[in-house]
């Protein structure tokens, strides 16, 4: 089992006819992924890597029945491009694009809040369910099947988590990128939720990391709902107050939001937290070993 | 994106947020032409990207033209050493010289986006002049709140309601009502982050107007605010932090000696704290980001190295995107054109990684290999240790 993706996934590529967009569905579909659609307005009846591509997602939808998009759209225009994945009731859309404006970011999630659509990210390495399907950016191979989840604020962090469960031999259900900036779709609790009520997740392992408040709502849901043992780590340990690091969201602004909190906050909710990135796969690997 | 005061309160006025008259001036000559225009008494402000300007010495009350110039000299081309500015302060190169107003109350008043709603929130207290975190912390019944549904933006109503829970009432009622729907016109309009008004003044003639202003810019929407963008102050940035931007490289200098560049926000943040963990602290952080070109991964690390206190190199790149092969291209051909002396240790993983370490072996040059993150971190730090 696995949550979000799978084999029933059929997905649709928003920008397909982009340089990304054309070489990450390429990638989705020799993971095995069913690339079904592309969308780009304007070039109907073309083809890209064999997808046909349609002008609008309502037209997509119609002819190929996707579930899923994945949108590679420039920041000025992705906003727009989700908007449109939630207008033609597409359940799962995940935005990889990096750059969109925050309050554009406000006004997609007052919208989807109240639609039928889950969205992931935006500024996200997307979703994968080893040996099943992906949809994103992430180097598929690094991946293996199995029963840990991963949550993540981060891309290549996520990459080194999977990369230390991958060589002890822990394979992952499903890894989900949420994404580094302050609104964004899906949150830790969401996930969580999904990897809690899915039987094929035995664990999860959840990289945070400074700015905002998710570690610590995401604290609260795993002392009172969790049963399932949960690795946390928190980058931004030793970085200073006030600047943005990298990612849009990653700001410790008013002494709020420092790493120092949500370790702790994590740690009193029951999750294990690693200080270093070094041991989050032989810190799962320990936890597994003495459940079994 | 960080404004001047200045620059902040002439975005504002052009949303009928009230200001105080004043002038952006850069010398003495200058100061008193506009103070003399203005009247007196004026505020001499110094203009610099940090708070806690006026405990530091770098406002004054000028009642007369031998005031302004006295002040003036004295804050132009001084070091404000501020909480906000580090211990080696910001030199003052600009000055808003501002007409006096009398006040009556001081107020205060934000908005900015509530990560946790993912609404933006306005946020006010009648304890204008101090620090809102101290205020949160320790007097949370003075803070006052109100969520915007951003489908409709701030209403009216929830104007009034703050404007009557902040002891207002008659005519300065009614223009702080206009005063909070104009801000918000203004921070929707500029796609800022934060806006702060503190103190919000109200005057002894019932005007209400912003004395001080901080504004930030939401760097992903200054595509659409190509005026904004043309405010940035170069002078107020580290040098090496705007050299990288130039080739969209995300770089923040910091103090330690183990220089790191990393693919990906989060795996630079963890490298530098794995640095520390190893004994060691970072020199900056870099993300070079996911589709870097080896003439990037050249810039970065040309960057990277021209801060003096670096005495070693972490590079920890985990291939996705951008694969090591292509980073080992820009690396090496960096190392061999920048002719660098400090120790260089590489750990790379993922995609394309065999040919990017076999080019890295074969290149002649004298590089330290780690398979892990721990391994290199802890290499990284005895080599800058070595070096010293």
């Amino acid at each position: 089992m696995s949550v979000l993706v799978g084999r029933e996934t059929r997905l649709l590529v928003q920008g397909i006819t982009g340089r990304e967009g054309q070489f990450h569905a390429r990638g989705a579909m020799d993971y095995g992924t069913k690339v079904v659609a592309g969308v780009t307005p304007g070039k109907a009846g073309e083809t890209v890597e064999g997808v046909p591509v349609f002008n609008t997602v309502r037209d997509a939808v119609a002819k190929t029945g996707a579930n899923a998009s994945v949108i590679f759209v420039p920041p000025a225009f992705a906003a727009d491009a989700i908007l449109e994945a939630v207008d033609a009731r597409i359940p799962l859309v995940v935005c990889i694009t990096e750059g969109i404006p925050a309050l554009d970011m406000v006004e997609v999630m007052r919208v989807v809040s109240t639609s039928g659509s889950r969205l992931i990210g935006p500024n996200c390495p997307g979703v994968i369910s080893p040996g099943k399907a992906k949809i994103g950016i992430m180097p598929g191979h690094i991946h293996k099947e199995g029963r840990v989840g991963v949550v993540s604020r981060s891309g290549t962090l996520t990459y080194e988590a999977v990369h230390q469960l991958s060589e002890r031999g822990i394979g992952q259900s499903t890894c989900v990128g949420i994404g580094g900036d302050p609104v964004n779709g899906t949150n830790f609790v969401d996930a969580l939720t999904l990897f809690e009520g899915d039987p094929g997740t035995d664990a999860v392992i959840l990289i945070g990391e400074i700015g905002g408040n998710a570690e610590e709502t995401a604290a609260a849901f795993i002392k009172e709902k969790m049963t399932k043992p949960v690795v946390a780590f928190i980058c931004g340990q030793t970085a200073p107050p006030g600047r943005r690091m990298g990612h849009a969201g990653a700001i410790i602004m008013g002494g709020k939001g420092t790493a120092k909190d949500k370790m702790a906050a994590l740690s009193a909710a029951g999750a294990t937290v690693v200080v270093s990135p070094a041991e989050m796969g032989s810190t799962m690997a320990k936890i597994l070993g003495s459940r079994t | 994106m960080n404004l001047h005061e200045y620059q902040a309160k002439e975005l504002l006025s052009r949303y009928q947020v009230k200001v105080p008259r004043g002038r952006k001036v850069e010398s003495v000559a200058d100061a008193v032409a506009a103070a003399d225009s203005l009247g007196y008494p004026v505020v001499v402000k110094a203009q610099i990207h940090a708070g806690g300007r006026g405990k530091a010495g770098g406002v004054k009350l000028a009642r007369s033209r031998g005031d302004v110039e006295k002040y003036a000299g004295e804050i132009l081309g001084k070091k404000l050493v501020t909480p906000q500015t580090g211990p080696e302060g910001k030199e003052v190169r600009k000055l808003l010289i501002e007409e006096g107003v009398n006040i009556d109350r001081e107020l205060y008043l934000s908005f900015l986006i509530d990560r946790a709603i993912g609404w933006p929130i306005v946020i006010a207290s009648q304890a204008g002049g101090m620090e809102i975190e101290k205020v949160a912390a320790e007097t949370p019944e003075k803070i006052l709140r109100a969520e915007i549904d951003p489908a409709v933006g701030m209403r009216p109503h929830q104007a009034r309601r703050l404007a009557f829970e902040l002891g207002l009432s008659g005519d300065v009622h009614k223009n702080a009502v206009s005063f909070l729907l104009s801000l918000y016109q203004a921070f929707r309009g500029l796609d800022a982050s934060l806006v702060e008004i503190n103190p919000l003044l109200v005057t002894k003639e019932k005007q209400v107007m912003a004395l001080d202003a901080k504004l930030s810019v939401d760097d992903n929407a200054l595509f659409r605010h190509p005026d904004v963008k043309e405010l940035r102050d170069l002078a107020e940035e580290s040098p090496l932090e705007v050299e990288a931007s130039k080739f969209s490289l995300n770089y923040i200098k910091l103090d330690g000696s183990v220089g790191c560049m990393v693919n990906g926000a989060g795996l630079a943040m963890a490298t530098m704290d794995i640095i520390h963990h190893a004994g060691g602290a970072p020199a900056n952080f870099l993300d070079v980001g996911g589709g870097a070109s080896p003439e990037q991964v050249k810039n970065a690390f040309r960057i990277l190295i021209s801060d003096p206190q670096v005495k070693a190199v972490l590079i920890n790149i985990f291939g996705g995107i951008l694969r090591v092969d292509r980073l080992a291209e820009g690396v090496i051909a960096a190392v061999k054109e920048l002719d660098v002396k400090v120790p260089v240790v590489i750990r790379a993983e993922g995609t394309n990684v065999e040919s990017g370490k076999k080019m890295l072996a074969e290149s002649g040059l004298d590089f330290v290999t780690a398979d892990s993150m721990k391994e290199a971190a802890e290499k990284a730090v005895a080599a800058a240790r070595g070096a010293k």
